[in-house]
């Protein structure tokens, strides 16, 4: 059974990115095995958890229920991609560290584009806003409590600066 | 494959009959393809099709292409007045992640019956425009739906565009809400409710459905018929919600038993369309 | 329960309290001279501890940098995917593997006959030699999901297209689902050689509990059901393992937290112990006590030998659900309280029914820990246990955070619960009375274990007032006025804590084991800079904070510049792993004895080259000065270059280098039990209250939780934000256990809930703000009067919102002592109520 192999460009990280791959590999699975991005994390394969959570054109999306073929075209950003071009923390990433919003990590790649992007498009939410953002992340350490409170105090830095 | 049209995408459905599948967001789709309850030979990727992609507000109907993201059309302020339903049924479908990624012709080819844009679909009687090669047909919601999982679409067909009924009477007022596990999650039972009242104050339209409660979403037009004319008073509007519920034939699971969910039914129905008339009526 | 033959011993005790005492008392001695511990065990009084810092840890995974088993890439590496058992119970005819064989990129198919045959059974917590374990099962299976064969891949794709040719011919046999079944004889057995189907059994009487039940004034007796969840983390099991023929090596990557995890994938192996290499330098993407993944080591390594490549096992998620083998504690308790009308308890009668699944590890003993706090936080002189751990062929168990506590703790606040109710009296007044007051510690409970200190009223009061209970109690009136069923929880439970793992011997006196050790070795370099070294891994819970904020304190140097790495098992001090509670406590007082060595070392070398003695001279920050003379001093780098460079200035016997190890033995530990079972078990006792208000809308049946508080004491907090942040999450955990998780079988023995679409773990939307209020009562046993905390807010938080939904219930002469308290169960509780009134 030999696989077709189709011809992508993706911009991963505002990096082009070309490959060869096959139809039926995922796009967490291309990001992580072929691209080495492995902060992306895979935790159901079914589309609920959330761990594989990237931004598809700056919007977060399951990158386990799409193909790697089908971002052809289009903008990825990974956790590895949310940290200034000079590799200092985002501002969202530094408050995940001052408030503690994680423990063991494994949630952490999703959650952090999940609350950026809610940041990116609500500049002052509030907790519900961001509790609804984060729904579609399940995390097992947190009980979710230091996620909301590092999103807060994010929040909070960034309104400060503008 | 990547179909650069509907036209294109129809050609490989009719070549490759069967074994190929149609994604588009692939919410639905790629979680049973994980799982090995489906295992189509081939998928044809519609998501880059940009002529499937539009909300078109007419006079009495907005046309929404297939491959629109279900979180473009909660964020249009424009459809959100004419068809309020589609918003507020789109506050209940999964996440955030889901509704960015998943699209509106996607959800209800699908067809679950514990979904939230099918009872929509359902309630509002809107139109679903299957295109294949020969041409272009016109199916109601109510032939639409034929069983769990299951639409009227033909293998080579493709849903192309679903043309949404705008309700012209000016105090008209539509809710949608829902009982389930966890935020976010299927339904146990959904229902949704459209009410447009007369200038006398009275019952001049009605519809109102629910989801969940068997094998796709209902629809109960002849129960509201019952409610024309009426000021849904208390006993009418009981009558007509355990009238709902005594029709359903809904199954047990793990998360709900038929019990409790004719029960739900009954209480959700009774609930949208009391608040649909409320709305309705401070409409100013 | 009917009369079993199988271990069933009867003891009637009267144990003596001094040699008890006495043990605790030496040890407490010996430790303080060992450190000349004076330290102030004020959280004031320290200079990190206790303080807010920043985790080592965050910074890499918010940058994505995590280093989880599946991201570890190993050359050739092959992986392998599982054909699992669709029945619960059969006989394997015959497996036929020849069309999976010849799949392009099909590298092995292996099967239970030559596995089983080629490695040695995997461990048992009881004594049950006939109940053997293996990764793959031969000549029949006992639960659905069982793995019966492995194919190994060039890709993990290519090994499940292949999983599903490979044909597996059963003949199914009956099978038996429930546990009181399961226990009777004429019901099917899971292991026939075993003879039953019971694993374990013990019946155990502490103090007069026939005379309190006949002397009392009052007796009730309650039913309550823990249901199947577990720990379920968002990283499933996964391990990848190499063997270098050169080095005749295994190395072994893995997402583990296990004692003993090294030796046993050895032993199953038959390779001698310093053949394996387990790298902790893996991060776990949580484990919660779950993460025994020994079978899918032993697999994953015996194929990396025997094909010569390196082999990656990464559960999928059902393969995890199903298969994984890491379901929890799945319990029936039947409850018997006697008691007098003022609400004193006089004894209680615990049974517990526990089905552990089709096979066992150490999951049995998840009935033996809670001995440690059998009566939870409360003065009860008579105890009667009878636990009864029985196989069915469900999926087997492995460890949940708190071992067994947190299903006891439920089991006991519903019974405070139900005595409240019978007097009409209130609940927070019932537990008033009969918690144990501060004055009143150190406490011996019947089974032996004493309870180093606590002051539960406070904590009590703290949390009633953060929880502004009268205005609760308002607005629950008021809810319920509205329409709304509405209700308050409260729980006052006990967290032992400390891994003296002393239900090991107890369960099974052929395992006289009383060590539990754990080290750390710290080590300062030519350059001055700090290292501390860990052997074990880690699932989040801080433990390079922990190790660097320790060192920092004794050293009195800022952590932030102390790196912490982990050493593999060969290179490595023992460890017991982070279970029950323990590394604040025993990684902590490691950490704390290896600086301290580092310390006396330098005041050693500094007074040696001051020309004095040690006692006359001063240590700060690093920095060595005679008493009294501060312009007689040497600089902390002065004194690194001698303990490296300078042999000549050396004090003499001193060992040149500045690096020690301390390996702890758990404080309290050492001792077995008694033949009457009685045994200290853990040596700290953290302790929580849960207030909690639920409203209910009738009409659906839906449970919202509107207000959660915790009050939480475990000692002195050496990193407060690690132990707020465990204390959430366990709270979390509890919610789901109380509300939403259930692994459910049909009874045709199918897992109806192995996704995550029906096995429903708590969002962000269903888990309220917690308000978590702490207080600290330092334990006398240790470094720094910390207790653990790791399984905070787990062991309170299903009881409370127990007792929540059922004073919401109350209103309606109706309860609800099952778990979870799903909403269509709450749902027929209503109606049932509802129909027996009209």
């Amino acid at each position: 059974m030999s696989e077709t192999l189709y011809a992508i460009a993706v911009d991963v990280n505002g990096t082009r990115r070309t490959a060869r791959v096959p139809a039926r590999l995922s796009l967490v699975d291309w990001l992580r095995e072929e691209l080495r991005l492995t902060g992306t994390h895979v935790g159901c394969e079914h589309g609920i958890c959330g761990a594989c959570s990237v931004m598809l054109d700056g919007e977060p999306v399951r990158s386990c229920l799409m193909y790697a073929v089908q971002a052809d075209g289009h903008r990825v950003t990974t956790v590895e991609g949310l940290a200034h071009s000079d590799g200092s923390l985002s501002v969202l990433q530094d408050s995940f560290c001052q408030a503690h919003g994680l423990q063991c990590g494994y949630c952490t790649p999703g959650m952090l584009i999940a609350a950026q992007s809610l940041l990116d498009t609500t500049p002052r939410p509030t907790d519900e806003q961001i509790r609804e953002a984060i729904g579609g992340n399940l995390c097992r350490c947190t009980g979710y409590q230091q996620i909301v409170d590092a999103v807060q105090h994010a929040a909070a830095r960034l309104a400060a600066k503008t | 494959m990547r179909a650069g049209s509907v036209g294109e995408a129809c050609e490989l459905l009719r070549e490759s009959g069967d074994d190929v599948k149609l994604i588009a967001g692939g919410q639905s789709l790629v979680p049973m393809m994980a799982m090995r309850l489906t295992r189509p030979g081939r998928l044809v990727d519609i998501n880059e099709i940009a002529a499937l992609k539009y909300i078109a507000i007419e006079a009495d109907v907005v046309r929404i292409g297939a491959c629109t993201r279900q979180c473009v059309l909660e964020r249009d302020d424009a459809l959100a007045a004419r068809v309020p339903l589609l918003r507020q049924a789109l506050a209940w479908v999964g996440h955030v992640q889901t509704r960015n990624r998943g699209t509106v012709g996607g959800s209800l080819a699908h067809a679950d019956p514990a979904a939230e844009l099918p009872l929509a679909a359902q309630v509002l009687d809107a139109k679903m425009m299957l295109r294949s090669t020969a041409g272009v047909r016109s199916v109601p919601a109510g032939e639409f739906f034929v069983g769990p999982l299951t639409t009227a679409a033909e293998p080579h067909e493709c849903l192309e565009e679903i043309r949404w009924p705008v309700w012209s009477g000016r105090r008209t007022a539509s809710v949608f809400t829902e009982v389930s596990r966890r935020h976010g999650d299927f339904a146990i039972v959904a229902a949704a409710a459209q009410i447009a009242l007369g200038d006398d104050g009275r019952c001049a339209r009605a519809s109102f459905g629910l989801s969940g409660g068997g094998t796709t979403p209902l629809a109960f037009p002849k129960l509201a018929a019952r409610l024309m004319g009426t000021r849904l008073e208390e006993a009418v509007v009981q009558s007509v919600a355990h009238d709902a519920a005594s029709e359903l034939d809904p199954g047990s699971d793990l998360h709900a038993s038929a019990g409790y969910r004719k029960h739900l039914a009954a209480i959700l129905t009774a609930r949208v369309l009391h608040a649909a008339h409320a709305q309705a009526r401070n409409v100013k | 329960m009917g009369n079993f033959t199988l271990n069933s011993i009867t003891h009637h005790s009267s144990p003596s309290r001094s040699a008890f005492i006495g043990v605790h008392r030496r040890l407490r001695l010996l430790f303080e001279l060992a450190f000349n511990v004076k330290a102030d065990k004020s959280p004031g009084g320290f200079r990190y501890i206790g303080k807010k810092r920043r985790t080592k840890e965050d910074p890499r995974f918010v940058m994505g940098r995590g280093r989880f088993v599946a991201d570890v890439a190993l050359p050739g590496m092959k992986h392998v995917a599982l054909v699992a058992s669709p029945y619960p119970s059969a006989r394997i005819v015959s497996i036929k593997t020849e069309a999976a064989l010849r799949m392009p990129g099909v590298r092995y198919v292996l099967t239970g006959e030559e596995f089983c045959a080629a490695t040695d059974s995997l461990a048992i917590g009881v004594d049950a030699p006939k109940v053997t374990r293996y990764a793959l099962a031969r000549d029949v299976v006992r639960y659905a999901g069982e793995w019966v064969a492995a194919v190994v891949a060039d890709t993990r794709a290519i090994a499940e297209d292949a999983a599903e040719l490979v044909e597996v011919d059963y003949a199914p046999t009956p099978h038996v689902n429930d546990p009181e079944l399961a226990v009777k004889a004429d019901n099917p057995l899971v292991h026939p050689a075993h003879g039953s189907n019971i694993l374990f059994h013990r019946r155990f009487v502490w103090g007069p509990v026939e005379q309190a039940f006949a002397k009392a004034e009052h007796k009730l007796s309650l039913r309550a059901v823990w249901g199947r969840s577990s720990t379920v983390p968002i990283e499933t099991f996964g391990v990848a393992a190499q063997w270098d023929p050169g080095l005749q090596i295994l190395d072994i990557w893995a997402s583990i937290q296990m004692p003993k995890f090294p030796d046993q994938t050895a032993r199953a192996l038959r390779l001698p112990g310093n053949a394996v290499r387990v790298h902790y330098d893996v991060d776990v993407g949580g484990s919660y006590g779950g993460k025994r993944g020994i079978k899918h080591t032993v697999l994953a390594g015996y194929l990396a030998r025997r094909l010569g490549t390196p082999v990656r096992l990464i559960e999928d998620r059902l393969e995890n659900m199903r298969g994984g083998d890491a379901h929890g504690p799945d319990r029936i308790f039947d409850m018997q309280v006697a008691f007098d009308r003022d609400g004193t308890i006089r004894a209680l009668r615990i049974r517990a029914l526990d089905d552990v699944g089709a096979y066992a590890g150490r999951a049995p003993l998840q009935l033996g820990k809670p001995v440690s706090a059998i009566c939870g936080p409360y003065r009860v002189t008579a105890v009667e246990y009878e636990p009864t751990s029985v196989m069915t062929n469900k999926t087997p168990q492995e460890a949940v955070r708190g071992f067994g506590q947190s299903p006891t703790n439920f089991a006991l606040e519903r019974t405070m619960d139900h005595v409240a109710r019978h007097l009409g009296m209130d609940r927070i007044e019932l537990r008033r009375k009969n918690l144990l007051r501060k004055d009143e510690f150190p406490y011996r409970i019947p089974s032996g274990s004493t309870y180093d200190s606590g002051d539960y009223h406070t904590v009590l009061d703290k949390a009633l007032k953060a929880a502004d209970y009268p205005a609760l109690v308002v607005e629950r009136d008021k809810a319920r006025r509205a329409g709304l069923l509405a209700g308050i929880g409260i729980s006052t439970c006990l967290e032992p804590s400390g891994g003296n793992s002393a239900f090991e011997p107890l369960f099974n006196p052929k395992n006289d084991t009383t060590t539990w050790m754990d080290s750390c070795l710290v080590r300062v370099d030519l350059s001055g800079a700090i290292t501390g070294v860990m052997g074990t891994s880690s699932a989040g819970q801080g433990h390079e904070t922990l190790v660097s904020t320790v060192i920092g304190e004794i050293l009195e140097r800022d952590p932030a510049d102390i790196r912490v790495v982990r050493a593999d098992s060969l290179s490595a001090l023992p460890s017991n792993s982070p279970v029950g509670s323990r590394m604040a406590i025993m990684l902590g007082g490691a950490a704390a004895g290896a600086a301290r060595k580092i310390k006396e070392a330098l005041i050693e070398i500094a007074a040696h080259n001051l020309g004095c003695t040690a006692e006359s001279v001063e240590y700060q920050e690093g920095n060595v000065a005679v008493r009294g003379h501060p312009q007689k001093h040497m600089a902390w780098d002065e004194l690194i270059a001698i303990a490296h460079r300078k042999y000549h200035r050396m004090p003499p016997g001193l060992e040149p280098g500045l690096q020690a190890k301390f390996v702890w033995e758990v404080p309290t530990g050492g001792a077995l039990p008694t033949a009457d079972g009685v045994i200290q078990i853990y040596p700290c006792y953290a302790f929580e209250t849960h207030i909690v208000y639920v409203e209910i809308d009738p009409a659906t049946a839906k449970p919202e939780l509107r207000k959660y508080v915790c009050g939480h004491d475990c000692g002195v907090m050496i990193n407060p934000d690690i132990v707020h942040g465990m204390t959430y999450g366990g709270i979390a955990h509890g919610i789901g256990a109380a509300l939403y998780e259930k692994f459910a079988y049909t009874d045709d023995g199918q897992l109806a809930s192995g996704t995550f679409m029906d096995y429903l773990i708590p969002s962000a939307l269903e888990i309220p703000a917690i308000t978590i209020v702490d207080h600290c009562t330092p334990s006398p046993l240790t470094t720094f009067g910390q207790k653990g905390s790791g399984e905070a807010g787990y062991l309170g938080a299903p009881a409370a919102v127990a007792g929540a939904i059922n004073d919401a219930l109350a209103p309606l002469g109706a309860g609800i002592e099952t778990l979870p308290m799903a909403q269509d169960d709450l749902w027929h509780v209503i109606q049932g109520a509802r129909s027996a009134r009209d």
